[in-house]
């Protein structure tokens, strides 16, 4: 690990809405109350670090909405992947879903983006930011992770490796069109039943599988409130237990609440079920007003996708391009 | 899915690569569907078998688990989906917490607390006081009179749920929480009383402040408690609290 206190890397020279330093993620530190953090959309954010040849868990900057410039200060690979906003180099408009050759002084912007909602900037090497509990993944809610508990802010560094001439040379990667993920207005969720679902007439049930629901104003890293059909348990709440990844809860109002990365680990409202990983990453590229329905699935249909899911991931090969 | 571990523990599915351990006291049960019906409660031998199952889970597994959420009654138990699937994870737990089939007594580490008490640094003790038709002095004999239990922690990082209050002073949650409740802020919600780790919202009554840090990240361990521990308030001067280095700068944004 380099001192970060002089360290090189890429300064932060406007730092868009809301721009965090995310690895996958902060596991291990449940007992003291500390949430997981990391990546919203994991798939894309393992896409940017395969394109720079990085382990996958490498610190990254998470961008949502847009907005982050960079001038780097010394020679770079980066990858953007993600949301569609605009990325230009020195105003050159540049690809998502590639690396890319970056030398000192050059200046990375991304715009804003009408479709999806955040973006991930991958580093050859990642980010040398200095974990905490494990994990250098920022939680705003805990001011833990990142460079000093909180988002970006203009004149951060974030110190990278530099990357030498020969491996310059090196045949830079990028991820064919149609193998990149697609973002939509629209989200299925497929839906584990759980928890306190026995609580849920199966009346309820129906229609909160067969409602459209649309993204409220209360949307973010914690959790998205969704508006729509109200959903009445036969309780009104729990013994506080712990709320796991993807968790849905019905408050008393009947709005369904899809719970996420920087979720807090335990709660007493009822629960429905849990959506599974891969449609939260969908979820969380959704802003107010997209639609999102629910679909039940079982558990054991849950695991099949997931590893479908995963082996669809490692068996997709980068190529390369000059 | 539900499976019945035994007389006390119940599995179910929480999600993609969750269990949830629900656990009840040691009642007659003549089928599995009574087991539902009967509502979690809060009891000392019910964490105390929680405390329990998460001792031997934490022996009996390593990298397939990647965390547990130990709560009053019951543990989430998130496991790795690359090393485990639901199937043989239902059958290792249930074969592991069998093990916990007579509840032990054993209780978890006694830490204790200074707590000042005063008008000062608790600006809701009068306003209990006057619900409970006692005293001031007779709340604060009554708050560190009992030995609490740490059900849970979460909320915030550091955030420990304590239980239970003495039903005299049992007092509900302020029906528009304080923006701002200083770090070290003792309060009471209900029957539950906790130290706010670090300066927050929040709708609980103040009844003290402590000088300790529930939460430091720097500091090893992290927290002065964990889940299972028992934990007891004594009354400090100002002059000590001050001391111990409390602050008193900090005070509580009223909006209500």
């Amino acid at each position: 690990m380099t001192d970060s206190n002089n360290a090189l890397g890429l300064k932060v020279t406007s730092a868009g809405v809301l721009s965090l330093i995310q690895d996958a993620g902060r596991y291990g530190a449940f007992n003291l109350g500390l949430t997981n953090g990391g990546p919203a959309d994991p798939l894309a954010f393992y896409w940017a670090n395969r394109l720079c040849g990085n382990e996958l868990n490498s610190t990254v900057i998470e961008i949502s909405l847009g907005g982050l410039a960079l001038t780097a200060q010394i020679d770079c690979v980066i990858a953007v992947t993600g949301a569609p906003m605009p990325l230009t180099i020195n105003g050159q408009a540049t690809e998502l879903w590639r690396s890319v050759i970056v030398a000192a002084g050059d200046s990375i912007h991304l715009g804003f983006t009408q479709l999806g909602v955040r973006c991930y900037l991958a580093v050859a090497g990642g980010f040398d930011i200095k974990p905490i509990f494990g994990s250098t993944s920022t939680v705003c809610r805990e001011s833990i992770g990142g460079i000093r508990g909180g988002k970006l802010i203009e004149n951060d560094v974030l110190p990278c490796q530099v990357v030498t001439k020969a491996a310059n040379k090196q045949k830079q990667l990028m991820l064919p069109e149609h193998d990149q993920p697609k973002y939509s207005n629209e989200v299925l969720l497929h839906t584990v039943l759980s928890y306190q679902q026995q609580h849920f007439s199966r009346i309820e049930k129906r229609l909160f599988f067969s409602s459209e629901y649309q993204v409220s104003k209360h949307w973010d890293r914690m959790g998205y409130r969704l508006q729509g059909r109200a959903i009445k348990a036969d309780i009104d709440g729990i013994l506080s237990e712990g709320i796991c990844y993807g968790a849905v809860q019905i408050p008393a109002d009947g709005q369904p609440i899809v719970l996420l990365n920087d979720r807090q680990t335990i709660g007493g409202y009822p629960k429905i079920g849990a959506v599974i990983s891969q449609d939260c990453a969908k979820l969380a590229q959704c802003r107010q007003g997209d639609n999102v329905r629910f679909e039940p699935i079982s558990i054991s249909q849950a695991d099949n996708l997931f590893h479908l899911n995963l082996r669809r991931f490692t068996q997709t090969s980068l190529i390369t391009y000059t | 899915m539900t499976t019945q571990i035994n007389e006390t523990i119940r599995l179910d599915v929480a999600g993609e690569n969750a269990l949830m351990l629900y656990f009840t006291s040691n009642v007659d049960q003549s089928s599995e569907q009574s087991a539902l019906e009967i509502p979690p409660e809060i009891s000392p031998n019910i964490s105390n078998d929680v405390h329990q199952a998460v001792q031997l889970i934490r022996s009996h597994f390593s990298t397939e688990i990647v965390d547990l959420i130990p709560s009053y009654a019951s543990i989430l138990v998130v496991f790795n989906l690359l090393e485990i699937d639901h199937h043989r994870l239902r059958n290792k737990l249930k074969s592991v917490l069998n093990q916990c089939h007579n509840a032990s007594e054993k209780q978890g580490r006694l830490v204790e607390l200074p707590a000042y008490y005063s008008l000062e640094s608790g600006v809701d003790l009068a306003r209990i006081a006057k619900h409970a038709k006692l005293t001031v002095e007779q709340v604060i004999a009554l708050h560190q009179a009992q030995e609490y239990r740490v059900y849970a922690i979460g909320f915030a990082p550091g955030f420990a749920y304590l239980g239970e209050v003495d039903e005299r002073i049992a007092m509900a949650r302020l029906t528009t929480p304080r923006l701002k409740v200083p770090k070290g802020a003792i309060a009471i919600a209900d029957r539950q009383t906790a130290v706010y780790p670090a300066q927050s919202p929040g709708g609980w009554n103040i009844v003290g402040l402590c000088p300790i840090d529930m939460f430091n990240a720097q500091a090893k361990p992290s927290m002065p408690v964990e889940v299972g521990d028992r934990v007891k308030f004594f009354a400090i001067t100002k002059s000590e609290f001050l001391e111990l280095g409390g602050l008193l700068s900090n005070q509580v944004s009223l909006n209500d």
